[in-house]
């Protein structure tokens, strides 16, 4: 099935809106979220749509403008969980989730109160290996989900990796997010304990309004040159495209895509050693507004043979961007990342960093050879490690009256 | 908040007088339904069944023993409405439930007198903590995500069909009034007393 046939208006309208750029919240709300908006009773704000549809071709929460907060939450499931639980589990959380991105409260919800600003709330469902083992369905595991490989920067620790589900809850309100995962966790607790949770943030659009990319605790411009979203989906949602190009994939996630979560830790103590010429180096983008060096805008397209009086690379050969660019123009994912700051621990002054999310139609065929290249050469690895990972199909939207991941489970 | 109550020994005194209750609250219904129709309307009057929907339903989980539905009853026609009981194939019997304070002080669900009054064009809601469908002895396991089939009788004798999907659920331990099977459960969460 080509993209053409497949969602009508939503996704060209975004595309174009997004685009043009000056429309930024307001457009989203033509696009998508103002008929659903009013259907739910609720008002948008200052052009901020309040609701996000939950049914469709594909789950909310990907394609979906990020919004301000998002908290990751890895579950494993409980011994003796097998397909017929994992479906009960999975009709608790599709009625949860309709419900709660619609400002309504969950069934059994005991702060009903709190489900009252739904916020462009999403939640999406990842499905990890163990699903698939533990449910006796094996072959239906996409070739690509299972840990990455081992990478030499890596330093990776248990609790923020794996997990055999995974929910990702993103809205513009924080207490929206809270009070989805207390419910969902805990109507899922008969089948599942919680593995990891990892919350983020990132500029909310009332401060910084919708569109741009986020900044980075770094300092960075982070997010530049990211996939359309319309325009370059079939780079992330699983189809007849993809599948042309990354090869064959189980039917049933036919609509779905695949997702990274990496946690990535930011050494800011040394980081601050550096002082601006050098930070932009280590990118090979201006801090003040994301250009590369060899321009003067953030979309520019950087010159990577340009070179200065001395004769050397303007964007230097260990530069983040270019390292992160392949000649391969299908090595390239959707990304959405979160920035999360925690507590230190003893003796140290900050606990930060990146939730990189990213999705893509072929974890293989895309996003590991970028993080080979930048695996073996990376000066922003200097400043960064790899502390989590963890992988997951997500699985295609559904219709009323479905659940999700009925297309693998039914 | 959630209100947690620890009981005094529960008295077993009232328990008695259950059944005796609910024949005497169903003779006096249907009276008063009967008197009703008499108010000289040409057309036949709709069931109360098919009048009613419940909205919201759900019931919590449970393996055996007791266990309640909950939802928002609504009444679409200009006549009230009222059950007088109700079945499910998951238990061997249901009761109609009040919470309501006993002679010691303490809060305890016990059979509703007089069934569940839905007024005309209104709503009459089951919660946790207030009115509810109790499952008496749960005969299959009820498990979270699985659905169950209540049947509702009326005081006109129509009956309503729903099915409500169960959740694990922490609240709703209210104590049975005189109930023999409850040792041991002398502790009730009130979650939603208190709400409206």
């Amino acid at each position: 099935m080509s993209e053409a046939d497949l969602g009508g208006g939503e996704g060209l309208s975004r595309r174009n809106l997004l685009r043009t750029g000056a429309v930024a919240a307001g457009g989203i709300a033509i696009g998508v979220g103002a008929r659903e908006a009013v259907a739910a009773g609720t008002t948008p704000d200052a052009g901020v749509p309040a609701t996000v549809p939950f049914h469709g071709r594909h789950q909310a929460g990907v394609a979906t403008p990020p919004q301000a907060y998002a908290v990751f939450v890895a579950y494993d499931l409980r011994a003796g969980v097998d397909r017929e639980a994992l479906i009960r589990l999975m009709r608790i959380w599709t009625d949860d989730i309709a419900r709660l991105v619609d400002g309504r409260p969950g069934l059994a919800d005991t702060e009903p109160e709190l489900a009252q600003m739904p916020a462009r709330l999403t939640v999406t469902l990842g499905l990890g290996p163990g699903v698939f083992d533990a449910t006796g369905m094996a072959h239906q595991k996409p070739t690509w989900l299972k840990p990455l490989p081992s990478f030499g920067i890596d330093r990776l620790e248990k609790a923020w990796s794996g997990g055999d589900l995974l929910l990702q809850i993103c809205a513009d309100e924080e207490m929206t997010v809270s009070h989805a995962l207390r419910l969902l966790t805990k109507d899922a607790r008969t089948f599942v304990t919680v593995r990891w949770v990892q919350r983020g943030f990132r500029h909310s659009a009332a401060a910084a309004g919708t569109g741009a990319s986020m900044r980075n605790l770094m300092g960075q411009v982070d997010g530049t040159r990211n996939l359309d979203t319309a325009a370059e989906s079939s780079l992330f949602w699983i189809g007849d495209r993809s599948r042309e190009w990354f090869g064959a994939q189980p039917d049933w996630i036919t609509g779905g895509t695949s997702q990274v979560v990496r946690r990535i830790a930011m050494h800011l103590d040394t980081w601050d050693e550096l002082d601006r010429t050098g930070r932009e180096q280590a990118i090979g983008r201006r801090l003040h507004n994301g250009a590369p060096l060899t321009g003067s805008h953030e979309n520019d397209e950087p010159d990577l043979e340009a070179l200065n009086d001395l004769g050397l690379e303007v964007i230097e050969p260990f530069a983040h961007i270019r390292r992160a660019r392949s000649d391969d123009p299908r090595q390239r994912f959707l990304r959405r990342p979160y920035n999360y700051d925690e507590p230190p621990p003893a003796g140290q002054l900050s606990s930060s960093g990146l939730i990189f999310a990213t999705y893509q139609a072929d974890i293989d065929h895309q996003y590991v050879p970028i993080q080979r290249r930048l695996d073996e050469l990376d000066l922003l690895n200097t400043w960064t490690t790899p502390i989590g990972s963890a992988v997951f199909a997500i699985p295609p939207g559904c219709r009323k009256g479905e659940y999700l991941a009925q297309s693998l489970l039914a | 908040m959630t209100t947690s109550i620890t009981t005094r020994p529960a008295t077993r005194r009232l328990g008695i007088r259950r059944t005796k209750t609910m024949a005497t609250a169903l003779v006096a219904v249907v009276a008063a339904v009967t008197l009703t129709a008499c108010g000289g309307s040409d057309a036949a009057p709709a069931t109360q069944a098919s009048t009613v929907t419940i909205e919201n339903p759900w019931v919590k989980e449970a393996d055996s023993g007791m266990t309640a539905a909950f939802g928002t009853l609504r009444n679409a026609s200009d006549h009230q409405a009222v059950i007088v009981s109700a079945t499910s194939s998951s238990t061997s019997s249901m009761e109609l439930h009040e919470m309501a304070t006993n002679d010691e002080g303490e809060m305890v669900m016990r059979p509703m007198k007089g069934g569940f009054v839905i007024p005309a064009g209104g709503t009459h809601k089951l919660d946790p903590g207030s009115d509810h469908l109790m499952f008496m002895d749960v005969t299959t396991p009820i498990k979270a995500g699985d659905t169950v089939t209540v049947t509702l009788t009326f005081a006109d004798k129509s009956t309503m069909k729903f099915t409500a999907p169960a959740r694990t659920f922490s609240g709703a331990k209210e104590n049975y009034e005189g109930h023999d099977d409850m040792d041991g459960h002398d502790h009730m969460d009130m979650d939603d007393m208190g709400h409206e």
